[in-house]
C-alpha cells in the first residue's frame, strides 16, 4: 500500500508537467493580451507607448521559452508570481477565494450525500414501486436541470415569494462573509448555491447508489444472509450498503474535485467570489499567470482526490490491496 | 389715483410671488449617515487612475481621490461646466495669448495620511501623467500634448504653460482619472506605489478591498468641501453579471449601479418596485461605429462606404432600437449636446442622416451600381461578443444593409480576440467599433477619425491628411465659432464625402436606483460625477 501511494505521488510530476505545457501554450493561442485589454478595451484613446511599457513590465514581450521556464520554475518552487491583472500575489488572490469554494464544495457534497444515499437505498429496496418511480424522476430531473438554471430559479423565486409575503423582495447576500464573522449571513448566502449544485450532484449519486445496491442485493452472500434469517435492515446496513458504496465514493470524490474549481457558472449566478469566478475572470482578462496557476491547482486537487478515493477503496473493501 | 393703483398692483404681485414661493417644492436638506451599497459590473485592475481606463476602477476608487478641477456635481449634464476641486475660485482665465493657466490651490487640504496638500503635489501628479519616467505607464499622455510646462512657483500656485492655445486643455484637466497623488508618496515609494496603495484627499478614506468582492470606504472627516460627504461610508460590490446587479437593486442588496441598464431592465425594476425606484436618464458620451477596412476590396472605394452609411435609417433606429437597447440619440462625430455638435438641420445634410430613408437607399443602390455591384455583394461584419449594445446594433445594421441588396454575416468575438483582430490581425471586412469617452472633449474625442499613423484607435486603416490638418487647426483655434466651422467640414468629410467610418447611434444611459439615494445626478458618462461627496441616503 505504501509503495503504491509513493508510486502514485511520483506519477504526479509528469501529469502536472503535461498539464503545465498544455495550459501554457493553449492560453497563448488566444489572440490579444492583458495590456491591450486594460488600456484599449474601453473605446478611449489608446496610448501605444503605454501598452508597450505595460507588456515590458509584465514580461509578455519576452521570448516564449523564457516565459515557460519562468512559469515551470515558479510552479515547482511554489512561487506562483503575481496576477497580471491586479499585480497582487497569486497565492493571496487564490487564498481569498479558496475558503469560499471549499465551503460551497463541502456544503454541496453534504447535501448530495444526505439526499443521495437514503433515496438511492430506498429506491433500490422498493424497486419498481411508485416510490422508486418518484425517486428516479426526482434524480433524472436533477441530472437534466443545469445547476445555474436552478440557481436563477431559486433567486427569482425568493424575490417573488418574499415580495408577495412580506411586501419587500429579499435576496441572499451578494458578498461573502466568513462563517466565524457572521454565521447567519454566511449560511443565508451559501445555502442556495449548495442546494443548487448539491441537487444535481445528488441526482448522479442517487442513481449510482440505486444501481450499485441492486447489484449487491443480487449477490450470493446476501441471499445466504437472508436464508439464515438475518433481519432485512441488518442485511442492507451491514452487508449490502457498505459494499455498494465503492462506485458512489468515486462519483462523490470526483464531483467534489470538480466543485473546487468548476462552479464557473453557478458562482456567477450567485455572485460568489470563488475559484470558478476567478477562473472565468482570469481567462477573459488574459491573465496568463493566474489562469496557469488555477489550472495547476485544479490538477493537483484532482490528483489528490483520486489518490484519496483509491485509499478509501481499500478501507471499504479489504479485498482490495494495491500492492 | 394712478399711484394707488400702481401700489395695489405691486402689493398683489408681491403677495402672489410670496405665495408661489411658499408652494414651490423645496428640496429636502441632505441627511448625514448611512452606508451606500452599489454594484459594479467590471473588475479592478490596479488602483492607479493614471494607467487604468475601466469604470471598474473609477466607481470604487474615485471617491478616495480629488482632482484639480471636476465636472460640476450640481450640473453634470452640462458638457462645458467645470468647477474647482483642489483649486479655489473658478477656472482661471488664460493669459499670454491663451497659453498660460495659473491655478490657485486651496491651503486647507490634507491627504488621508495627514500630510498637507500643496501645488507641488499637483505638479508631481501632472508630471507623472504627462511625462512619466521610462518604464512607467501613463495612458492619457496624449490628452496633454499641448502642455509645454507645469510649474509650482509657490505652495498655492500651479501654472500650466501651453505650446499653443487650445480649447481641449481645460476639459482634459477634468478627466476623472487624474487622481491627485502626494509628491512625498511618489518620491518615497516610487511611481508604482499607487497601483496597490491608496492615499488621496477625496471624500472617503480607503478601508479595505477584497479582490473580486468589494471595496469599502469610510467618510474622511477633514474633507475640503465643508459639510461633505454626507455618507458614513460606501461599499462597492463587484457583480459582473447584469442579472445579479438588477436583482441586487430589486432585493435591496445594493441601492444603485452607476453604469446603466437597458430599457427592459428599467421597466422590469419599475414594475417590481414602483415608487421605491427612481430612474435617471441621459445621453451618453459613447457611440457605436461601423468601421470598414480600407485595405480590403471593395471597401477601399468611397462609393461603397457611402452606400453602407446611406442604407442605415438612424432616425427610425433611434425610435425602435431605444426600446430594447442602450442606444438612442442620433448624432454626428461630436456628442449631441455639446456646442460643437451638429444641429439636426446640419445633420440631415450628411449622408446617412437624410430624413427620407427611401431616397437615401435609392442613392446607396445607385452608388453600388456605379462601383460595379448592381446586385450587391457578400461580406462579414466583425462584432464584439457583448449583447448591449454591440450584438443588438450589429444585427440591426445587417438588416439595414440587406435592404440595399447586401448579404452580411456576423462574426462575433470575445473582447480580447475582438481587439486583437481590430488592432493587430486586421483580418476583417467591416467591424463594429466604439468611441467612448469620459469628459466631453470633442476636440480630442474626434481624433478617432484622423489618420491611423497618428490616432491610436483608428482601425479603418486609412490616412487622410486633410482631416489631420483640420484636426490640428481646430485644436489650435481658441475661438469656439471658428472651431465649430472647422468641425462641420471635418464631420462632412469623415462621415459623408469619404465615409471613412461612420457613427450608428449614440448610447443612452439609464440609471434606475432606489429612491432613498439622493444627491447623485446622472452625467453623460459613467466615468463622471463618481466622487460621491454629494450623495446621501433618505431613510
Amino acid at each position: 500500500m505504501y509503495r503504491y501511494t509513493i508510486k502514485r505521488i511520483l506519477l504526479m510530476f509528469p501529469t502536472l508537467l503535461g498539464a503545465a505545457v498544455l495550459v501554457f501554450f493553449m492560453l497563448r493561442l488566444i489572440p490579444g493580451d492583458v495590456c491591450e485589454l486594460r488600456m484599449a478595451g474601453t473605446g478611449m484613446f489608446v496610448d501605444k507607448e503605454a501598452i508597450a511599457t505595460c507588456q515590458q513590465n509584465l514580461g509578455i514581450d519576452a521570448p516564449i521559452y523564457v516565459q515557460f521556464i519562468d512559469f515551470i520554475t515558479g510552479f515547482f518552487t511554489f512561487d506562483l508570481g503575481k496576477s497580471m491583472w491586479t499585480g497582487k500575489p497569486i497565492l493571496h488572490e487564490i487564498g481569498l477565494r479558496f475558503e469560499l469554494s471549499l465551503q460551497v464544495a463541502i456544503m454541496a457534497t453534504l447535501t448530495a450525500i444526505l439526499i443521495a444515499i437514503p433515496l438511492g437505498t430506498i429506491s433500490a429496496i422498493k424497486q419498481d414501486t411508485w416510490i422508486d418511480y418518484v425517486v428516479r424522476t426526482f434524480s433524472i430531473a436533477g441530472i437534466a436541470m443545469p445547476s445555474f438554471w436552478l440557481g436563477i430559479l431559486i433567486i427569482l423565486g425568493l424575490l417573488i415569494m418574499t415580495q408577495k409575503v412580506f411586501g419587500d423582495p429579499w435576496m441572499p447576500p451578494i458578498h461573502y462573509t466568513p462563517i466565524w464573522e457572521d454565521p447567519v449571513a454566511n449560511i443565508s448566502q451559501l445555502i442556495w448555491p449548495a442546494v443548487a449544485t448539491g441537487y444535481r450532484y445528488s441526482a448522479v449519486a442517487t442513481r449510482m447508489t440505486r444501481s450499485a445496491l441492486l447489484e449487491v442485493l443480487r449477490e450470493d452472500y446476501v441471499r445466504t444472509a437472508r436464508a439464515k434469517g438475518l433481519l432485512e435492515k441488518l442485511i442492507i446496513n451491514r452487508h449490502a450498503l457498505k459494499n455498494s458504496l465503492l462506485p458512489v465514493a468515486t462519483v462523490i470524490g470526483l464531483e467534489f474535485a470538480f466543485l473546487m474549481g468548476g462552479l464557473v457558472v453557478t458562482e456567477q449566478v450567485f455572485n460568489l467570489n470563488g475559484l470558478g469566478k476567478l477562473f472565468v475572470e482570469s481567462v477573459t482578462n488574459h491573465d496568463y499567470t493566474m489562469t496557469q496557476s488555477l489550472v495547476m491547482l485544479v490538477a493537483v486537487v484532482f490528483i489528490f482526490t483520486n489518490l484519496f478515493i483509491d485509499i478509501l477503496y481499500a478501507w471499504l473493501d479489504p479485498r482490495i490491496r494495491y500492492s | 389715483m394712478r399711484n394707488t393703483r400702481m401700489k395695489t398692483l405691486l402689493i398683489a404681485a408681491a403677495v402672489l410671488a410670496l405665495g408661489l414661493w411658499s408652494f414651490a417644492p423645496v428640496e429636502a436638506a441632505p441627511k448625514k449617515g448611512g452606508v451606500l451599497k452599489f454594484v459594479v459590473g467590471s473588475k479592478i485592475p490596479s488602483y492607479d487612475g493614471h494607467i487604468e481606463s475601466t469604470f471598474g476602477m473609477i466607481h470604487p476608487l474615485r471617491p478616495f481621490y480629488s482632482l484639480l478641477i471636476r465636472v460640476n456635481p450640481d450640473n453634470p449634464a452640462s458638457p462645458t461646466d467645470f468647477v474647482c476641486d483642489v483649486c479655489e475660485g473658478g477656472i482661471p482665465k488664460p493669459t499670454e495669448g491663451h497659453t498660460k493657466y495659473a491655478f490657485k490651490i486651496r491651503s486647507d487640504i490634507t491627504f488621508h495620511n495627514g500630510q498637507k496638500l500643496t501645488s507641488a503635489d499637483v505638479k508631481a501628479t501632472y508630471d507623472k501623467i504627462i511625462s512619466p519616467p521610462k518604464g512607467i505607464e501613463s495612458n492619457r499622455k496624449a490628452f496633454f500634448s499641448m502642455v509645454k510646462s507645469v510649474s509650482a512657483p509657490d505652495p498655492k500656485t500651479l501654472v500650466f504653460k501651453l505650446k499653443y492655445p487650445t480649447g481641449a486643455f481645460v476639459p482634459a484637466l477634468a478627466l476623472p482619472y487624474n487622481f491627485i497623488y502626494s509628491k512625498a508618496d511618489l518620491d518615497k515609494h516610487g511611481y508604482k506605489w499607487h497601483q496597490k496603495n491608496v492615499n488621496g484627499t477625496g471624500a472617503f478614506r480607503f478601508v479595505q478591498h477584497q479582490p473580486g468582492a468589494f471595496v469599502e470606504g469610510k467618510r474622511y472627516e477633514k474633507y475640503h468641501h465643508k459639510g461633505k460627504p454626507y455618507l458614513d461610508g460606501y461599499r462597492a460590490i463587484s457583480a459582473p453579471k447584469m442579472a445579479i446587479r438588477l436583482q441586487a437593486i430589486r432585493g435591496d442588496r445594493a441601492a444603485i449601479e452607476f453604469r446603466g441598464f437597458p430599457p427592459k431592465a428599467r421597466d422590469d425594476l419599475k414594475k417590481a418596485l414602483g415608487d421605491k425606484l427612481t430612474v435617471q436618464e441621459s445621453d451618453w458620451n459613447c457611440n457605436l461605429m461601423v468601421t470598414p477596412n480600407h485595405k480590403r476590396k471593395p471597401f477601399d472605394d468611397a462609393r461603397v462606404r457611402r452606400a453602407l452609411t446611406l442604407a442605415i435609417d438612424r432616425w427610425g433606429g433611434s425610435k425602435y432600437l431605444s426600446r430594447i437597447a442602450i442606444v438612442k440619440t442620433v448624432g454626428g462625430v461630436v456628442f449631441p449636446k455639446h456646442p460643437l455638435a451638429a444641429t439636426k438641420e446640419e445633420l440631415t445634410k450628411i449622408a446617412g442622416y437624410w430624413p427620407d430613408i427611401n431616397k437615401s437607399r435609392a442613392e446607396a443602390k445607385r452608388l453600388l451600381k456605379e462601383a460595379g455591384y448592381p446586385s450587391g455583394f457578400e461580406f462579414t461584419l466583425h462584432n464584439r461578443g457583448v449583447d448591449q449594445p454591440y450584438k443588438v446594433v450589429g444585427t440591426w445594421v445587417i438588416d439595414q444593409w440587406r435592404k440595399i441588396g447586401l448579404k452580411v454575416k456576423q462574426w462575433v468575438q470575445p473582447s480580447g480576440p475582438f481587439y486583437a483582430t481590430l488592432r493587430k490581425k486586421k483580418n476583417f471586412d467591416v467591424s463594429i467599433d466604439f468611441n467612448c469617452q469620459s469628459v466631453i472633449n470633442p476636440l480630442v474625442d474626434v481624433s478617432k477619425f484622423i489618420s491611423d499613423d497618428r490616432a491610436g484607435n483608428q482601425y479603418a486603416e486609412y490616412q487622410d491628411r486633410q482631416l489631420d490638418k483640420w484636426f490640428d487647426e481646430m485644436n489650435r483655434e481658441p475661438d469656439v465659432k471658428k472651431q465649430r466651422a472647422i468641425m462641420r467640414k471635418y464631420e462632412k468629410r469623415a462621415l459623408d464625402e469619404m465615409a471613412h467610418q461612420f457613427v450608428t447611434l449614440w448610447w443612452y444611459k439609464i440609471n434606475p436606483h432606489r429612491s432613498y439615494v439622493k444627491g447623485w445626478k446622472i452625467a453623460p458618462s459613467h466615468y463622471l460625477n463618481q466622487h460621491l461627496d454629494n450623495v446621501w441616503i433618505d431613510k
